[in-house]
């Protein structure tokens, strides 16, 4: 029943080989392409019965999740049971919020896993409410949505149906911009306000709506709550490295013969997972973690997916985003395109975000365009410096990194752009998907 | 009773910044401006000499933007 990967806890850190892991998350949709609750039931099990009371139960799961060593898959990757930790010690009832809101473009998995195992993400949210106690849970899915919105309401249909017990769960739909996503944002909606990301100079403290805290949680990580409530935490480090366990779901696109969203096992190398996805070489560099990640270049493919080793190759996991271009694109052009994207998905609340990305993108469009002098590059990099770190949110500091790591990855473009040569790729399709912002610039408040 | 030396820093909320620059004017020495006209405040402490203005700074800020975070000296 497993897959050909099945390994030990105390593997050594090694890059793993290309094989297919089996799928947990996915496991009921690869094996019948149900999602309905008795698909569910009958390949991961009913929820385990505890024998003690809820106080005993919350306990437990935390250790469970503790023990697994399972970190947000949001993006953030920060310890899940740490952050419960933060929200129980209080003595108001938590509200539990679960973010399916995904905003980056290059991303699909949210959208995957409620349209594959909407069960799972719920039987996650009941379970990380019981072990915060929380008794209100609010499941966000962005307004334009409506397939994973309809997923989810069918599946709460069926679970009221079957009579299965937990506090109600109620299904929100927040317009779905960049930052509508982003922790504070979606906090800030729910308390009645704009979705915009709130100024957190301490950042321990918990979010609150009123005076109640708020824990917010990927609807990924849920669904590895779910597993790990069901077989255990020692089951769910089998999989993936001893610092960095357990699956997670990426999203692969660009020059891949089958983009979508895979679930790999933490460790893979970046090019095994780009092959399961069908690579096609030459590559150029990959785009790792997001819109406001870094890119990967094509003699790096070989590291290893997981939090220490993309760190030592300038990358971080961000959104589980990989998106490829081929060595024929031009990636100053299309780092150009996403900072005008940025730009226009700016919050429009902190003065260097509001001015600094647009002209950012202006210096990257002259470069692009070969239109600039030889003052281009470094007005750019003076400005990256002003930018960075000088927003309430860290949507500026994304954008900051992207342009930066493109600077280094993509130097040889640079220069033939700053000699008003074109590249390679002069002659290329955009490949990374850029959508069009309703509004976009200016100051609002 | 014992007096613990304290670090004060001058932050900036940049949500609430309009960038009307009363602090750089008071406070050339620790306050910048970017090319948009929003401060860069230094990262070090203020030093004592500077401390009346800087929460002259605070008071005086038509958005109330400027704020002074205490933080106790690392002792030796």
């Amino acid at each position: 029943m497993r897959g050909a990967s099945v390994s030990t806890t105390d593997r050594p850190v090694t890059p793993k080989s290309d094989i297919t892991v089996t799928p947990r998350l996915l496991a009921a949709w690869f094996r019948s392409e149900r999602r309905d609750l008795e698909s569910h039931l009958c390949v991961h099990g009913p929820l385990p019965a505890f024998t003690h009371g809820a106080a005993d139960r919350a306990d437990q799961l935390v250790e469970a999740v503790r023990v697994a060593g399972l970190t947000g898959r949001g993006g953030a990757g920060f310890p899940t049971a740490r952050k419960w930790d933060s929200v129980r010690s209080g003595r108001r009832h938590p509200i539990l919020a679960v973010n399916a809101m995904e905003g980056e473009p290059a991303s699909h998995k949210d959208r995957s896993l409620l349209a594959a195992a909407p069960h799972l993400v719920l039987d996650g949210a009941v379970l990380a409410a019981q072990a915060i106690g929380a008794r209100d849970i609010v499941l966000c899915v962005a307004h334009d949505r409506n397939d994973s919105a309809e997923s989810v309401r069918g599946a709460m249909v069926e679970r009221d149906a079957a009579g299965l017990s937990g506090p109600p769960v109620r299904l929100l739909r927040p317009a779905g911009r960049y930052v509508s996503g982003e922790e504070s944002a979606l906090v800030a909606w729910l308390a009645g306000g704009p979705a915009v990301p709130r100024f957190r100079p301490a950042r321990g403290v918990p979010l609150t709506i009123g005076r109640s805290p708020v824990l917010v949680q990927s609807a990924e990580t849920l669904a590895h709550v779910a597993l790990i409530a069901r077989h255990g935490p020692e089951w769910f480090r089998r999989a993936g490295l001893p610092d960095a366990p357990g699956t997670c779901l990426v999203t692969a696109s660009g020059a891949v013969r089958r983009p979508g969203v895979y679930e790999i096992e933490m460790g893979t190398p970046v090019v095994g997972i780009l092959r399961q996805a069908g690579l096609e070489p030459p590559v150029g560099a990959v785009l790792v973690g997001g819109y406001g990640g870094t890119w990967l270049p094509a003699e790096l493919l070989e590291t290893p997916y997981a939090p220490a080793p993309l760190a030592a190759a300038g990358c971080a996991v961000g959104a589980g985003v990989l998106a490829v271009i081929p060595a024929s694109s031009c990636g100053i052009a299309e780092t150009a395109r996403v900072a005008v994207y940025m730009a226009g998905e700016s919050a429009g609340q902190c003065g260097p975000c509001v001015a600094g990305l647009p002209a950012l993108a202006q210096d990257l469009l002259q470069l692009t365009r070969g239109t600039g002098d030889n003052q281009t590059v470094p007005r750019l990099r003076h400005r990256l410096d002003e930018v960075d770190g000088r927003g309430a949110c860290r949507h500026p500091d994304g954008v900051v990194r992207l342009v930066r790591s493109a600077l280094e990855v993509f130097a040889g473009d640079v220069a033939q752009h700053a000699r008003h040569r074109p590249c390679l790729g002069w002659n290329y399709k955009p490949i990374l998907p850029v959508p069009r912002s309703p509004t976009s610039g200016g100051r609002r408040r | 009773m014992l007096i613990t030396p304290v670090t004060l820093r001058l932050h900036v909320n940049p949500v609430a910044c309009d960038g009307f620059g009363y602090c750089a004017e008071l406070l050339p020495e620790i306050v910048d401006i970017d090319e948009w006209g929003f401060p860069i405040l230094a990262d070090d402490a203020v030093p004592p000499h500077l401390l009346d203005l800087a929460r002259r700074a605070v008071r005086d800020c038509p958005r109330q933007a400027l704020f002074i975070e205490r933080l106790p000296s690392t002792r030796r």
